[in-house]
């Protein structure tokens, strides 16, 4: 799913958006405010679903390679958020729904979770 | 390639305006030096975690990187005041950390857990009062 489709289905408002970058194909993603659970997962992946809106938000994607965070239920990050983003190229969004929501409807639509290696 | 140091930086409690960068300059590093995305990763979220928890838990330390051919190891290493349980540290779930942290994002109880699962060794020495000290290893993969 190209996340210019994504746009569309969660009525995303752009944040900090690079242009020719709406065509990457999004095909795994994490929902979660804790970034220790975003970091429990090593596997490269394109989208975090978040309701943390500061800058260790953006650090954290950064380490494992998320390139895209949407910011739910209608909270705008703080500046700093945006100037870190910015500088790593990091896109940032806002949708006005809930996380539950916002997942179920990235799930619908084929976005995959990344299965979770069990800790012997 | 021998055994070289790529960083060490002074991390200072509490100052959760730096926190990240010190791994996000390992991260460049390692890229730069060629090293797999997949070992990159690894090693990006144990130095992000031992860094986090150096701003959040301890009196302030350091943060080392060393690589050779054969891998890269991550030492943390501060001022106190040290772990009183060290298997429970490392129980998933388990945190120390205030609501403060926790709305941050943090204080899941999952730091370190992620640091043993990403690590192919881990070393871990502390004594209560005094430091903890922590030594992870990540094998390149060729």
């Amino acid at each position: 799913m190209k996340l210019k489709e994504i746009k569309e289905h969660l009525s995303l408002k752009e944040i900090f958006e690079i242009p020719e970058k709406v065509e990457i194909d999004v095909k795994t993603a994490c929902g979660a405010d804790l970034m220790s659970d975003v970091l429990a997962f090593s596997n490269a992946k394109t989208m975090l679903i978040t309701g943390l809106t500061n800058p260790q938000v953006v650090r954290t994607s950064e380490m494992i390679g998320i390139k895209i965070i949407i910011f739910v239920r209608g909270k705008t990050p703080v500046k700093e958020t945006v100037e870190l983003a910015k500088e790593k190229e990091i896109l940032l969004y806002m949708t006005d729904k809930p996380m539950f929501e916002a997942c179920g409807i990235l799930y619908n639509l084929g976005v995959k979770p990344e299965k979770m290696v069990k800790i012997d | 390639m021998k055994k070289k140091k790529i960083i060490d930086s002074e991390i200072e409690k509490g100052d959760f305006a730096s926190g990240g960068e010190v791994s996000s300059k390992l991260k460049s590093l390692l890229r730069k030096l060629g090293v797999n995305n997949t070992d990159i990763r690894r090693t990006s979220i144990i130095t992000y975690e031992l860094e986090m928890n150096l701003i959040i838990h301890s009196e302030g330390g350091r943060l080392k990187a060393y690589i050779d051919t054969e891998q890269i190891s991550i030492v943390s290493d501060d001022k106190g005041p040290g772990i009183e349980d060290i298997d429970r540290a490392f129980e998933a779930g388990y945190s120390t950390a205030t609501d403060d942290i926790r709305e941050l994002g943090f204080g899941a109880g999952m730091g370190l857990n992620n640091v043993k699962r990403f690590s192919d060794d881990l070393e871990v020495e502390s004594e209560l009062g005094e430091y903890t000290k922590l030594k992870a290893i990540i094998n390149i993969e060729k």
